[in-house]
């Protein structure tokens, strides 16, 4: 790795921005590489790390777009680094096929989206959840990905160690879902020292060349990684591949590869979950809300609660995997669950699947550019409770 | 019925073998194809570069040619399309060790992945680029390329192309390339000489490779087979170092120039990234 002097993590308490925090929260999690292009209002990270990383000990290289970007990424992976990209809206759409790559290549790595208003270019500088569907299904074919959804900047520096952590454990791109509020709100940030962080290393094979096959899983689903240059003379491609990762164009070999993705997240889904339950013993209604938006249903909450309302807060940090058995559950002991979210409605599609028509599942959609008035959501929750 | 011949009966191995994943053969392209014919003259190559080839990372996109990398026994990535160099990219800034070649077609790396060929020229990031250009998009069936000499017919331009292809040479030159040269799969011993150059060349350096595809740009255009073709760049091919690249344009069935045509110093991407480091570690820079 390219690198000027070694000084790592900014312990103690600052004042950051959350697209600084989460620069920061990369440098402490072991990023050491970062590729990136410009666009508001995710900019500030990878100017942060820029201005970072000869100190911090890492490589930024602006590319010339979000494509080479997202593949960049991949090739520094395969050459020993932690990995990330940073981006929004347009860019992520431009970065859609690689996640299929890092999905079906299996490659650690953390996409960053800080959500701003689309379709297209929309609203650069003001805030969105719409993005939250194409996080999950945005690139062609069968995969899974992890999805973590930050509410404050110390979030975007905790959570994208976690995310980074997550991407190592499972090899799969994760992508971390800030938004332009989260992103541009400046917050108290505790950075703690880097020795009590808990950081996932690379699952290196501990397989000589003659014992290893790239793609063959353990009982966790997920297949031992090595690196370019260590001799171990490997192949990678994004064709459907056998477990020495020569294509195999059959049914078959489709059938086994796709699934063990689809697995290695389902399967491990209990292990993968995060959430901040409030409340929701005995609550009438819940309300299932993530990233920005549950801070602003936090006051709603406790309007309703001021109202007589026996109201529950479930806010969910890890979205993707849909934590599907709580929800599942949730929707037999309630009347209603109310679900706000900056855009038309796409959280709450799960929601409404897992609820299975056992309780009323009520959005309360927002167009974006700016987050939910609070009474909105109050007054879903009072009606939701009659 | 014939008796087949054991394999294990053949008197001498194949000296390029031990650099192939012979296990993955027979290979996908078609009799008369010059792709093949390249990755013979790349393993000799490194072969007489004397790399370390645990240290070597080969690199595709898609296509015919972006089938090299699943043949050769080497730290091999098969990429998507048109993203061979970003992928390269990343990957030799991550370890700078590596040597690192991308070895793709011309649909992937001049059409598609235009930008990222000009910008890794550009900033003279330390890959050797090795471009088969075969004057078309094989894989999917023969359709024109911006490669595609004007009036060559292509399944997508049935009535012959009517836009100017791209002059590779003088596109890799333009950007900043430190080594370009050109060569037909018929100039096998130039060939493997220019891909030594370019591989020990520090920077960004590139081999353009015009080669025949007999099922597809030769058989639409009614060039003849593998082998007239290879006849017709022995009888039509100018080799004459140090051109102008303005001057390297390819026309339809029009004689081609070869040779070197670029060979000059410039400081390279990871060159001038250790040279900022040090100004900032020493305060110049803060």
């Amino acid at each position: 790795m390219v690198s000027g002097k070694q000084d790592g993590v900014l312990t103690g308490a600052f004042y950051l921005d959350g697209d600084h925090a989460c620069a920061e929260g990369a440098i402490a999690a072991g990023c050491n590489f970062v590729a990136g292009y410009p666009i508001t209002p995710s900019t500030e990270i990878v100017e942060r790390l820029a201005q970072r990383f000869p100190q911090a000990g890492g490589t930024f290289i602006q590319m010339e777009d979000e494509i080479a970007s997202s593949i960049a990424i991949q090739g520094a992976v395969w050459g020993g680094a932690k990995a990330m990209t940073v981006s929004s809206g347009p860019g992520i759409s431009l970065m859609m096929e690689h996640i299929g790559l890092a999905a079906m290549a299996e490659v650690p790595c953390v996409i960053v989206n800080v959500q701003r208003g689309g379709p297209s270019t929309g609203l650069p500088t003001l805030p969105a959840q719409a993005d939250m569907m194409q996080a999950r299904w945005g690139s062609h074919g069968d995969y899974e990905i992890i999805a973590l959804c930050p509410n404050s900047p110390q979030e975007c520096f905790d959570l994208v160690i976690r995310a980074f952590n997550l991407s190592e454990q499972y090899r799969l791109p994760v992508l971390f879902m800030m938004d332009e509020v989260v992103g541009h709100m400046t917050e108290k940030v505790v950075i703690p020292p880097r020795e009590t962080l808990t950081i996932v290393p690379r699952r290196y094979t501990q397989l000589s060349p003659a014992e290893y096959l790239p793609f063959r899983a353990g009982p966790d689903l997920v297949p031992d990684i090595v690196k370019a240059g260590d001799g171990y003379r490997f192949h990678v491609t994004g064709l459907t591949h056998d477990e020495r990762g020569y294509p195999v164009m059959n049914a078959g070999c489709q059938d086994g590869l796709v699934r063990r993705l689809v697995d290695k997240v389902r399967k491990n889904a209990d292990k993968i979950q995060q959430f901040d339950a409030d409340q929701l013993e005995g609550a009438d209604v819940v309300v299932i809300s993530y990233g920005i938006t549950s801070r602003v249903t936090m006051r709603s909450v406790q309007e309703a609660r001021a109202r007589g309302v026996k109201v529950g807060h479930l806010r969910l940090i890890v979205v993707w995997p849909f934590p599907e058995t709580l929800i599942r559950k949730l929707a037999t002991q309630v009347r209603g669950l109310v679900v706000p979210e900056i855009n038309l409605g796409q959280m709450v599609l799960e929601v409404e699947r897992c609820a299975g028509g056992h309780c009323k599942v009520v959005p309360v959609p927002h167009a974006g550019g700016a987050v939910h008035d609070p009474a909105l959501i109050t007054e879903a929750i009072v009606e939701a409770a009659r | 019925m014939t008796q087949l011949v054991e394999p294990q009966a053949c008197a001498f191995e194949n000296p390029v073998e031990p650099y192939l994943r012979t296990e993955r053969m027979p290979h996908i392209w078609c009799p008369g194809c010059g792709i093949g014919t390249t990755v013979n003259c790349f393993v000799r190559a490194i072969e007489q570069c004397q790399i370390d080839l645990d240290k070597l990372s080969i690199v595709s996109g898609i296509g015919c040619t972006g089938r090299v990398a699943g043949y050769l026994r080497l730290d091999s990535f098969h990429t998507t399309h048109g993203r061979a160099i970003p992928f390269a990219t990343g990957l030799k800034l991550a370890n700078p060790e590596l040597k690192v070649v991308v070895y793709s077609g011309d649909g992937d790396l001049i059409a598609i992945g235009g930008n990222h060929f000009i910008h890794a020229a550009r900033r003279n990031v330390d890959l050797t680029v090795i471009c088969v250009n075969n004057f078309n998009y094989a894989m999917t069936g023969g359709q024109a390329a911006s490669t595609t000499p004007i009036d060559a017919v292509g399944t997508t331009a049935p009535y012959g192309v009517v836009e100017k292809p791209f002059n590779l040479p003088f596109l890799a030159e333009s950007c900043g390339a430190t080594y370009v040269a050109r060569w037909t799969a018929f100039h096998v011993r130039q060939l493997t000489k220019a891909m030594i150059e370019a591989i020990n060349k520090k920077g960004f350096s590139f081999v353009e490779v015009i080669t025949p595809c007999p099922t597809l740009y030769e058989r639409r255009n009614r060039l003849g087979s593998g082998l007239d073709r290879m006849q017709w760049f022995k009888d039509n091919s100018i080799i004459k170092n140090n051109t102008d690249t303005r001057e390297c344009d390819i026309e339809f069935q029009k004689p081609i120039i070869c040779g070197r045509f670029v060979d000059v110093e410039r400081p390279s991407l990871l060159e001038n990234i250790h040279a900022k480091l040090e100004q900032i570690r020493s305060g110049k820079r803060r």
